[in-house]
């Protein structure tokens, strides 16, 4: 269980790593924190020609809150992340991402672009539509000009004050992590929802030659309360089938929006609004399990060596009514 | 066909410089190309522990880590534990509480525990277990490892 | 004897090198040595159309590439078949490297030797072997059917089978018993395979100088090892060592021998006259080694209404995947201490051991006893419930009391000796476990249940061990016994055993172990069976030394030996301490010499004046130096026991399943060490819950494991282990000197059983299947 040969890469900024990712295109492979990447080299599941380690690029381990949300860039682990609690919800999900020492090296937007359907991230940032930032040099995406970079210093490391810069003409935040991430001249960036960035398991949106610079968690609103369920066979394995949950209450502390995201039940995070089903009532009184078999009536599991589709189909809708409620709670708290 | 590296790693200390191809796992660079075969590999793929060293202080998978992504940075492996007058709080904890059999994975128990410790000196019983929850042992049953970090914490606040 | 040390929580001698990291695994030697990879089978079931080395041979760093084609015929010979018996009338074991067909997925098909491993499997994913690939058989059933087959020449599949038959006081046999009782129950009952898993995979490590070749192996026999590689090489046994260095671990797997690697590696390092090394991968461990525990067993039970066991009537079908190179042992021993502790009617067992396509099993810690107390265990249960009684009582009803010890339960055991339990005190126990888990005051709730079980371990296992026991002029105690260490402590409580003795300080003993330029006989470490076995030897050898220590001092100090003692390593006459002689003197009495090199041992030269110029300095029927070897061979194995008692809880949603306690009383006779044994147990009942809750060897139907890694298969981790408490029973053995039995496997035999015994009263479900899973308890809610 060794590696196969790969010519490895170490560049020292991030021009030279775009550089270096858009001479090597297909044949290419980013390495951030490495803790899925590296089991799929050691079992020769993987045998990329070039491997891109960004390890180097210090201006990529940084973790933004702004009053639009939380940015977290490209280098940033899972310990650090959760350290510095920036998002609730982030927060809570990191707690069940994999084993302590796992998370003091893999980063949170690695995971993201790993997209494994039974992660915890890639639900989080489904739940909350939030987005990744992909940056390239020579890309069809938006150039780099047309992005601000405000809050950054002249030595290219991010500091406080950053605007909430990246609005769209049409007021809608997506920022995928705008000015945190200083991106050279020339930069090519596309800024991918999450419903669109993950296309399959194991597959993102991100395109040969892209590199994932930041991810943009959006911050909850007012009266807004998250959960994260979840059933692993051991601790810290990837689940059977878990469910994150954001639940907006309105003034009387009814339901007003409810969603969920649901990892283990599908190709892809499986989000659900239900805000319908909850029927603006507040939660004691909401039909629970008309909101079970609408999650479930979404999901479509298979089975494997762990558990069977019908346990899964049954899991996803009990773990969905435990995640609103807690959810719920913690709104109105 | 592939490129070698001259890297610099300090371990325990030590600047130490070698030549490695670029997928040089740590865990390999350690145990065979600095000659400390304290770092143990029991799986390969980041589930077991045993390869656990601590990267600037803080524990990480030497089998999930390429040497030449870690080059410049320090290193401390079991060998590096000890200090001048004997074997350190945690490692003699574990030998009181018999928190090892065959030895394998202990290695990467006490560079866990070890961080563990430096972050939290007095955890509970639940963040005892959630602090060792990544590290596998075919032998003890943990339970004499669980008491061993309480007993470590025990003697390190004696010590300090 | 003095009992200083014997029965105290001796810290462990071997600690301190290993915390600090310097334990020597195998594969922290031979750091120049060449590397070994295997390019192994993907197929479960494949005829060799082809093998192209061709692709591979521009690799840089490739050293050679070896298939069947190139061994001498000695060496290319199956693998030997190490335990046969009358019923295992289709043994078959595989090649070395596979010849022309391949039946696991796993099996070794070429050697790659290169100068590291990382271009040694570079070279292995270019060689391209040609299959044609021939229909997988998976499963029990499958096998059974035998429309299909592994090998061509094994019609049914069917390895072995065997029939031993109990007849009741009466004279009757089972089936007539069973006729014949007030109430039957019939019933089937599954166990999944699983695997012992050390967390350091098995290695091999050869050199070769031109005449003396020395193998380091990863393995619970080195003795055995050495006399295989010998044979199969041809070279005379002298010029042979096999040295077991630490050893991350066993639990059974290592004891299979010689694995294709043991005759490989050391052949190639002869042939290319360079270190050679193989180091083997989890992968390779999950594919390549041995699992075990795979049965399904139909159960026929009579009984009276007090729930007392009239007729039993077992039948057994085992998976013995490929090959049965370690004989038939597993399902011998199954069927044999299935009778746990209990006095039975009437009992037939029968067993066919049939060949699947998958990983050849082997035993595992427990081997076949887990299995065996699993089907005895849920009887009980079962008669419990059909009869609505509490299910202790029953079990009472059924005990062997104390007074009937020994107890011939009329069958063979797995030693080819009669099964004669030699003593135990199976009420007290139970009334132990009892009060400590607290069953009389448990109230069961939905969701909320207690479990019991019970077992009899046969350990102890003959056929010898030995021990050599060396004084040197130095005043420090040499021990080495030749079986092999894994963790189980044995530099300590050997050291303990000598030191009491000896009469010397522990700090001053060293043991070595599993290593034949010390000690050339040994059976290997297996069946409970190195504390017993070694542990006898060594105090005999000790016995020896002291008394020839005994012998000179009096010489030298005037006195009747008789009068004499050892304490603090001075030998003097008992009430008197100020005439004493220190243990290093002695030892330098013991060896008259001609040439002085120090201080002490000029004083056994020839013009010291310490010798009687009347008599030759080597007295007849003497021998110099100071020391002795000793051999214990026991008539039978003897029987430890235990039991078990857990409470369970089980979510009502999502099925999932906490064991909230765990309870153990164990009796392993006069305990040695009782921290260690605790150990033991802590480990074992961590393998048990393991077994009965998470971990699981899952093949698909083409033969592929579908799980072969610690990502899916399920090894508990700290979160996943109960708090164990834990209560011991001393019923010394009558059959060895120090009244011990073996304690090493029994943690893990009755978990199964425990855990299916309280989910049964948790969940009101008939629990007849482990290990059991969330998703399957849910199915069995009905969904």
């Amino acid at each position: 269980m060794k590696p196969p040969p790969f010519e490895y890469h170490g560049p020292r900024d991030l021009g030279e790593a775009l550089e270096t990712l858009a001479a090597v295109g297909a044949h290419g492979k980013v390495l951030a924190g490495g803790q899925s990447l590296i089991p799929m080299l050691n079992m020769r599941l993987a045998a990329p020609a070039h491997l891109v380690d960004i390890n180097r690029l210090a201006a990529l381990a940084v973790v933004r809150e702004t009053p639009a949300g939380v940015t977290v860039g490209a280098l940033a682990r899972h310990s650090e992340v959760a350290r510095c609690g920036a998002h609730p919800l982030l927060a809570q999900a990191l707690r069940l991402v994999a084993h302590p020492v796992i998370r003091n090296r893999g980063t949170v937007v690695g995971s993201l672009v790993h997209a494994d359907p039974a992660a915890e991230l890639p639900a989080v940032l489904a739940v909350l539509d939030g987005s990744v930032r992909l940056a390239s040099v020579g890309g069809d995406g938006v150039p780099t000009d047309s992005v601000r970079r405000d809050g950054v210093q002249k030595d290219g490391v991010p500091r406080g004050g950053v605007r909430r810069d990246g609005v769209q003409r049409d007021g809608v935040p997506r920022d995928g992590g705008g000015g945190v991430v200083a991106l050279p001249a020339g930069t090519a960036v596309r800024d991918v929802p999450a419903r669109e960035f993950f296309t399959g398991p194991m597959e993102s949106a991100a395109r040969p030659g892209e590199l994932a610079v930041s991810a943009h968690f959006p911050a909850l609103g007012a009266r807004t309360g998250t959960a994260f369920r979840e059933v692993a066979r051991r601790h810290g394995d990837y689940a059977l089938a878990g469910v994150c949950a954001v639940v907006r209450l309105d003034e009387d502390l009814h339901i007003d929006a409810a969603r969920v995201a649901c990892i283990g039940v599908g190709p892809v995070p499986v989000v659900v609004d239900v805000s319908g089903v909850c029927e603006r009532r507040p939660a004691v009184s909401v039909d629970w399990p008309a909101v079970a078999a609408a999650v479930r009536e979404r999901t479509d599991p298979e089975g494997d060596v762990h558990a069977s589709p019908v346990y899964r189909l049954h899991l996803v809708g009990v773990l969905a009514e435990q995640a609103l409620r807690e959810a719920a709670r913690e709104a109105a708290a | 066909m592939t490129a070698e590296h001259e890297i610099t790693l300090t371990v325990n200390g030590t600047a130490r410089r070698v030549t490695v191809p670029g997928r040089r796992l740590l865990s390999d660079c350690l145990r065979h190309d600095v000659g400390l075969t304290g770092t143990h590999v029991g799986c390969e793929h980041g589930v077991c522990g045993c390869c656990t060293v601590l990267l600037d202080g803080q524990p990480v998978r030497s089998c999930l880590t390429f040497a030449v992504t870690v080059d410049g940075r320090e290193i401390t492996t079991v060998e590096g534990l000890a200090g001048p007058e004997g074997l350190s709080p945690v490692q003699r904890a574990f030998a009181e509480c018999h928190a090892l059999q065959c030895g394998f994975c202990t290695p990467g128990f006490l560079c866990t525990v070890t961080a563990l410790l430096r972050e939290n000196p007095a955890p509970t019983d639940e963040e005892v277990l959630e602090g060792i929850s990544g590290n596998l042992c075919r032998c003890t049953g943990y339970q004499n490892i669980a008491k061993a970090v309480h007993r470590a914490a025990e003697l390190l606040a004696e010590e300090a | 004897m003095t009992t200083k040390l014997f029965g105290e929580p001796v810290q462990r001698r071997e600690d301190p090198r290993l915390l600090a990291g310097h334990g020597r695994y195998l594969d922290d030697l031979g750091s120049g040595a060449l590397a070994v990879a295997f390019v192994r089978s993907p197929h479960a079931h494949a005829r060799i159309r082809d093998i192209d080395v061709a692709p591979a041979l521009d690799v840089d760093g490739l050293v050679a590439i070896y298939t069947w084609e190139d061994l001498p015929e000695r060496v290319g010979r199956p693998l030997p078949l190490l335990i046969p018996h009358p019923a295992l009338t289709h043994g078959r074991t595989a090649y070395p490297l596979a010849r022309d067909v391949v039946r696991h997925v796993g099996e070794p098909v070429v050697m790659v030797v290169a100068t590291d491993r990382y271009l040694a499997e570079d070279v292995c994913a270019l060689i391209e072997v040609d299959y044609e690939p021939l229909k997988a058989v998976v499963g029990l059933e499958e096998a059974a059917h035998g429309a299909a087959l592994v090998h061509d020449d094994v019609p049914g599949n069917v390895g072995a089978h065997l029939v031993q038959e109990v007849l009741s006081a009466a004279g009757r046999g089972a089936a007539e018993a069973i006729e014949a009782a007030p109430h039957t129950l019939a019933f089937r009952l599954d166990i999944e395979r699983s695997a012992s898993t050390p967390l350091e995979g098995r290695g091999v490590y050869a050199r070769w100088d031109g005449t003396d070749l020395r193998v380091y192996s990863s393995t619970q026999t080195s003795t055995s090892v050495r006399m295989a590689i010998a044979a199969a090489l041809g070279l005379p046994l002298p010029h042979v060592e096999v040295i077991a260095p630490d050893v991350g671990g066993g639990f059974g797997v290592k004891i299979v021998h010689p694995w294709p690697e043991e005759i490989l590696v050391p052949w190639a390092a002869m042939l290319l006259g360079r270190e050679l090394k193989w180091t083997e991968d989890r992968r390779e461990h999950f594919i390549a080694a041995a699992h075990e525990r795979g049965q399904v067993q139909h159960v026929r039970v009579g009984f009276d209404d007090d729930g007392r066991v009239l007729g039993l009537d077992v039948t057994i079908l085992h998976d013995h995947g490929a090959y049965t190179p370690y004989g038939i042992i597993v399902p011998i021993i199954t069927a044999t201490q299935l009778l746990g502790p209990y006095r039975i009617g009437a009992y037939r067992v029968e067993f066919s051991a049939v060949y699947t396509n998958t990983v050849q099993v082997t035993p595992y810690r427990g081997a076949g006893r887990p299995q065996g107390v699993f089907c005895m265990e849920r009887t009980m249960d079962k008669i419990a419930r059909y009869l609505g009684k509490d299910r202790t009582q029953v079990r009472e009803v059924n005990f062997i009391q104390p007074d009937e010890f020994p107890y011939d339960q009329g069958m063979i055991f797995q030693d080819g000796r009669p099964l004669i339990y030699d003593s135990g005190d199976y009420p007290r126990m139970l009334r132990m476990v009892k009060e400590l888990i607290g069953w009389d005051d448990f109230r069961p709730a939905p969701g909320r249940g207690i479990g019991i079980g019970c077992y009899v371990e046969g350990t102890g296992v003959g056929p010898y061990e030995g021990g050599h026991v060396q004084i040197t002029s130095d005043g420090r105690v040499h021990v080495s016994t030749g079986l092999t260490s894994q963790g189980q402590g044995h530099e300590t409580v050997f050291a303990q055993i000598a030191a009491d003795r000896l009469g010397v300080p522990i700090e001053r003993v060293s043991v070595v172990t599993g290593d034949t330029r010390r000690f050339g006989y040994a059976v290997g470490t297996f069946a409970s069976r190195a504390a017993v076995m070694s542990g006898n030897a060594i105090a005999l050898a000790c016995a020896k030394v002291r008394e020839k220590a005994l012998r000179i001092a009096g010489d030298a100090l005037e006195a009747d030996p008789a009068d004499l003692t050892i304490s603090e390593g001075l030998v003097h006459v008992a009430g008197s301490p100020s005439a004493s002689i220190p243990l290093s003197t002695v030892a330098v009495l013991a060896n008259p010499l001609r040439y002085a090199f120090d201080e002490e041992t000029a004083k056994a030269t020839q013009f010291a004046g310490t010798a009687s110029p009347d008599r030759p300095p080597v007295a007849e029927g003497e021998e110099p130096g100071l020391e002795g070897r000793g051999y214990y061979s026991p008539i039978r194995s003897t029987f430890a026991a235990g039991m078990h008692a857990a409470i369970v809880e089980t979510d009502p949603l999502t099925a999932e399943i906490k064991v909230v306690r765990y309870v153990v009383v164990h009796d392993c006779g006069k305990l040695i060490n009782p921290m260690i044994v605790e150990g033991q147990i802590h480990g074992g009942v961590a393998q048990g819950i393991g077994g009965a809750l998470y971990e699981r060897m899952a093949y698909d139907a083409d033969g592929q494991l579908q799980n072969a890694s610690f990502m899916d298969f399920l090894m508990p981790y700290a979160t996943e282990v109960p708090r164990i408490e834990t209560g011991h029973l001393e019923t010394p053995s009558p059959l060895n000197p120090l009244g011990i039995k073996g304690a090493g496997e029994a943690g893990v035999i009755p978990v199964s059983a425990v855990i299916a015994s309280a989910l049964e009263d948790a969940e009101g479900i008939e629990i007849d299947r482990m290990p059991i899973s969330p998703s399957e308890l849910f199915d069995l809610r009905g969904g």
